[in-house]
This record gives structure tokens, C-alpha cells and sequence, in this order.
């Protein structure tokens, strides 16, 4: 297992106007392993995983300070946002496929960055729909509107159109949570596969699926993380009074 | 879609959906109701087709090959030439007011920051504009293009005050257009690395046609029956425009000279109908590229 870095996060401090949304968030996310964020409702996660990738850019009123590191690299500084963004793909809670046709959902990403040739295109759209495992069900219909796909197969082609641009880390925010279980399942199972190419941090809410899915764990309380640690350790001996509280459900 | 012919059968189909499963227990206030409203629908429904019954009867018998004859002379009131006049004020007005509407909404909505002064300065301009009668856009089109600049009576005179006419109908539908696109979309495009005037002219407008159309729409329905504007802009002369700078009678202003005349009555019903047949060929038209645009 390689321990290399990925993400170096020091002393992030994030505002939204007033309010203080991330509290000195110090964190290190290996690479090629899938690291869960978990906490109450409106605690930071999805803040802290837009971040990531700076989707708070967008965000007005928004302020950041304190730094994050991608592979060493300062991402607020000198870094172009959509340089970043393609390094760094997305995958949003609910599924949002664009009104277009299922081939040109995924051709969409590499498009932008300047892949014309069809054969490249044809290429990339089939690899991409195979590593999300939704080749088979879609292949027949590529040229038909994705809109007209069921809500587990948007998402998972939502997954495809990220891997389509070819991104070293991979950010889901609660990627399961308007899914039914055998949909859920099948992505479960498909993050799994991903790994081996991808770092993957992802929010979830549902903590059977943090301990299945993922090798490490950030527990968000308010803004902080007050633990982060090996999956399986933060869920069997918290370190933590307060993650102990939250994951054996005496929360209050 | 957009205009109010074709809104009416809509609602008659809705209203009668509605009162398929009985409610006995709020008898008579739910009879009330429906009488107030099945009556109104009627009364709406009645009147048009009353008004189109009635041009078309005074208009068809009329309708002569001699109306379409090349030249226009006092005994044959020939209407082709103001039908082409028509089509060139129309495309000219759309090709520099499109441009400026949408790309000003698209700044609004897209770019501009909220709270931003000049945003609530832009919307209130426009919010006035469009209330301001037509006849004073001739007034103003008059004494700025036709004598300020002595651009005369002509086709551009014309076409540029429709076109800032028609700016706050076709932006404000572009407006409410953009800001019907869920935010989903641009949050997935910017995520994949888009910048913004991809998102915008990839993923934005294309989402938002259907609106932007039905605002061309009602703009084009404005231009083909706007005569006071153009009577003092345009000018009333029977041939075709040779230029720029020559005047020209659009069909709603041939109308109105026809009828105002008084000499020609019957005339002016043949080219009424003629009128009412193009508005409603562009109705169809636009709502069969309205809905292939949204089915796609
Ligand atoms: N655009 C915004 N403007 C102002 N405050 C915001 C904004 N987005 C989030 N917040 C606030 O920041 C805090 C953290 O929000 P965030 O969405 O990161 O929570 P979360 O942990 O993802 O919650 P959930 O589990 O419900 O998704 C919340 O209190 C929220 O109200
Ligand atoms: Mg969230």
C-alpha cells in the first residue's frame, strides 16, 4: 500500500460572511484509498469536500484561509481552478446529468479539454461507461437523452462523466443518498473497483457505509474534525469521547 | 406556447381535467366555480373566433390575385411589397435586438454580482421600457434616428426603434430562462473543469432555448403588428425598399393606411386576413420548434 500524500491539508480556516464553517482543519488524505467523512448535518463536510476542488469559488461571501496541497502543490495559488478541476472530479449528491444525450453527457469533460477526434471521443466514452459499470446497460441507447435513465443509472453515469476527464482524486458527496439500496449497492461496489486507479474521499451519512467502503475516517463536529483515523479503528476504539457519542448513535 | 392563441386550449383541457372526480360535498361554491370559469374560457374562446369568423368573412372574398401583384398602384393595393417590407423590418429588428437581450441577460444572470447597483439600475430601465407605449418609441426614433442623424424615414430608422421596442420583451424572457436552469447543471459543468462562457454557451443557453424562443416569439408577434412606431420611423411608401435608407410600409402599417383611407375597405380586410394567416403560420412554427427543442 503506497502511504503517499495527496491531499495535504494545513490550518484551513473557511467563512462563509461571518459564519466560521471550518474550524483549523489539519489533514493528510493518502493516495489510491478511499477516505469517508462523516458527522452530523451541517457540520462542514460537503464544505470541506468542495474546498477540495474549489467549488466554494462560487460561493459568495465565501473566504478561505490556511492552505491545501494537492501532490505539493498549493491549489489557491498559482493553480488555474480548472486545471484543478480536471485533476480533481466530482460527483454530487444528487444525480445531475445534463439535458443532452448519454454520449455527450461523458463526452462533455473531455470535450472542454480539447479532445475532438470522434475515435478518441467513441474511446473515451466506452472506457468511461465500463469502469462505471454501466456499459452494458446503456450501450444500446448512447445517443438517446440521459434524462430518461433511472435515478441509480444517472448516478452512476454522473460517475462516468467524472472519469471521463481522466482525474487523479475523485470527490462524492453522499453519493448514495438519493439511491435505493441495490443501486446503492452496485456503487458501493464500483467505488471499491476505483480505488485502484483513484483517491477518493467521500461524505456519507450512513456509517455501515463508511465501514464498508472506506480506509480512513474524518469524524466533523462544528466545523473541526475531531477524528481521524483508520476506518476500522475509529469505529471499533474511538479515541474521541465525542466520535464514540456519534457513532454508537448517543448523539445529542 | 407564448402567445395567447395558443394558451387557450391549454387551460380549457386543464379545467376539464380537473372536474372529472365529483365533489358533492362542496355543491354549490364548486358549481359556482365552474360555471365562473367554464364561462370565462367561453366568453374568451367566443370572442376570438368571432373576430377571426368575422375578418375572415369580410376579408376572403377579397383576397384577389391583384393584392399580390409586383408594384403596388392605387387600384390594385397591391400588399406584396409590404409583405417582403414585413420580413425584412422583422429579421433586421431580431438581428440587432437578440444579440443585445440575451447577451445583457446572460450578463445579469451569469456574471453579474448579486447586490450589484448597476444590476437593479438595468432591470429597472428595462421594467420601464416595457411599459412605455409604442407611439413614443416612433416619437423618439423620429426626432433621434430620422433627424438627428437624417437617416429619413427608412428601414433602419424602422427596425432600429422596434428593435429597442422588442430588447425588454426578448430579455426579460431570457432572464427568466437562465434562471430556470438548475444550478445542478453549472455546479456538474464547472466540476468537470468549464469555465464559465463554456458553461454559459454550452450547457446554460441550450437549456434555456424553449424560453428564449417563446420571448423571440412574442417580440416577432410585436414587430409584425406594431404600426404606430413605424409610421413616423419607416414612413408609408408603397414600393419595396430599395435600401437601408428608403422607406417602406410593413403590412400591418399598409393596413392601417389602407383603412384610413377609407377607400379601400374591402381591401383592408383581404389584407387583414392575410396578417392573421402569417401570425398564426408563426405561432405553429414557433411551437413545433419550442417542443422539438424540449424533447431533446
Ligand atoms: N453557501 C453557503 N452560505 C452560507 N452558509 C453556508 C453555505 N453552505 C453551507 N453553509 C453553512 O455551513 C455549514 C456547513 O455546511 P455543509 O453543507 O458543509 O454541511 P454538511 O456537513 O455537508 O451537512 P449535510 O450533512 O447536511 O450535508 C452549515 O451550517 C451551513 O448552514
Ligand atoms: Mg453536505
Amino acid at each position: 500500500m503506497s502511504m503517499h500524500t495527496k491531499y495535504k491539508i494545513q490550518d484551513l480556516n473557511l467563512h462563509y460572511g461571518t459564519f466560521h464553517a471550518l474550524k483549523n482543519i489539519n489533514l493528510e488524505l493518502p493516495e489510491k484509498e478511499i477516505t469517508a467523512f462523516i458527522g452530523p448535518s451541517g457540520c462542514g463536510k460537503s464544505t470541506l469536500l468542495k474546498t477540495l476542488n474549489r467549488m466554494n469559488d462560487l460561493v459568495e461571501g465565501c473566504s478561505i484561509d490556511g492552505t491545501v496541497l494537492l501532490d505539493g502543490e498549493d491549489i489557491f495559488d498559482r493553480m488555474d481552478v480548472n486545471v484543478l478541476r480536471r485533476r480533481v472530479g466530482m460527483v454530487f449528491q444528487k444525480p445531475n446529468p445534463f439535458p443532452m444525450s448519454i454520449y455527450d453527457n461523458i463526452a462533455f469533460g473531455p470535450r472542454t479539454h480539447g479532445i475532438r477526434k470522434k475515435a478518441k471521443l467513441d474511446e473515451i466514452v466506452e472506457k468511461s461507461l465500463r469502469d462505471a459499470a454501466i456499459w452494458d446497460e446503456v450501450k444500446d441507447r448512447l445517443d438517446k437523452s440521459a434524462l430518461g435513465m433511472s435515478g441509480g443509472q444517472q448516478q452512476r453515469l454522473c460517475i462516468a462523466r467524472a472519469l471521463a476527464i481522466q482525474p487523479e482524486v475523485l470527490l462524492m458527496d453522499e453519493p448514495t443518498s438519493a439511491l435505493d439500496p441495490i443501486s446503492t449497492m452496485k456503487v458501493e461496489d464500483l467505488v471499491q473497483e476505483l480505488k485502484r486507479e483513484y483517491t477518493i474521499v467521500m461524505v456519507t451519512h450512513n456509517m455501515q457505509q463508511a465501514t464498508r467502503v472506506s480506509d480512513k475516517t474524518a469524524f466533523f463536529l462544528l466545523g473541526e474534525v475531531v477524528e481521524f483515523n483508520e476506518t476500522a479503528e475509529l469505529f471499533s476504539m474511538p479515541k474521541d469521547q465525542r466520535t464514540e457519542n456519534y457513532i454508537t448513535g448517543r448523539f445529542g | 406556447m407564448s402567445s395567447r392563441t395558443m394558451a387557450l386550449p391549454k387551460q380549457r383541457i386543464r379545467t376539464g381535467r380537473r372536474s372529472n372526480p365529483p365533489e358533492p360535498t362542496q355543491g354549490i361554491q364548486s358549481l359556482v366555480l365552474r360555471v365562473l370559469v367554464y364561462g370565462a374560457a367561453i366568453c374568451t374562446f367566443a370572442v376570438l373566433l368571432f373576430l377571426i369568423g368575422y375578418i375572415l368573412i369580410r376579408g376572403i372574398p377579397y383576397l384577389t390575385p391583384d393584392l399580390f401583384s409586383l408594384e403596388y398602384t392605387s387600384e390594385n393595393c397591391s400588399m406584396l411589397p409590404s409583405i417582403i417590407t414585413t420580413v425584412e423590418m422583422t429579421l433586421l429588428s431580431l438581428v440587432i435586438a437578440i444579440p443585445v437581450s440575451v447577451f445583457t441577460a446572460v450578463y445579469l444572470v451569469e456574471y453579474a454580482k448579486k447586490g450589484n447597483k448597476l444590476v437593479g439600475l438595468m432591470r429597472l430601465t428595462t421594467e420601464t421600457l416595457s411599459g412605455i407605449p409604442s407611439i413614443v418609441y416612433g416619437l423618439f426614433g423620429m426626432l433621434f434616428f430620422v433627424t438627428q442623424l437624417h437617416w429619413k424615414l427608412s428601414l433602419l430608422s424602422g427596425s432600429l426603434t422596434l428593435s429597442i421596442m422588442v430588447l425588454p420583451l426578448i430579455m426579460r424572457s431570457t432572464e427568466e430562462a437562465l434562471l430556470a436552469v438548475p444550478d445542478l447543471y453549472r455546479e456538474a459543468s464547472f466540476g468537470l473543469g468549464a469555465g464559465r462562457l463554456r458553461t454559459v454557451f454550452r450547457i446554460v443557453l441550450p437549456s434555456a432555448m424553449p424560453g428564449i424562443l417563446a420571448g423571440i416569439i412574442l417580440a416577432v408577434g410585436r414587430i409584425v403588428g406594431e404600426t404606430a412606431a413605424l409610421i413616423y420611423t419607416a414612413g408609408t411608401a408603397t414600393e419595396l425598399p430599395s435600401g437601408l435608407f428608403s422607406s417602406g410600409r410593413t403590412l400591418a402599417v399598409h393596413m392601417y393606411c389602407l383603412s384610413s383611407e377609407g377607400l379601400h375597405t374591402d381591401q383592408a380586410y383581404a389584407t387583414a386576413v392575410v396578417l392573421l394567416l402569417i401570425v398564426l403560420a408563426m405561432n405553429t412554427i414557433s411551437a413545433l420548434i419550442a417542443r422539438k427543442l424540449t424533447k431533446n
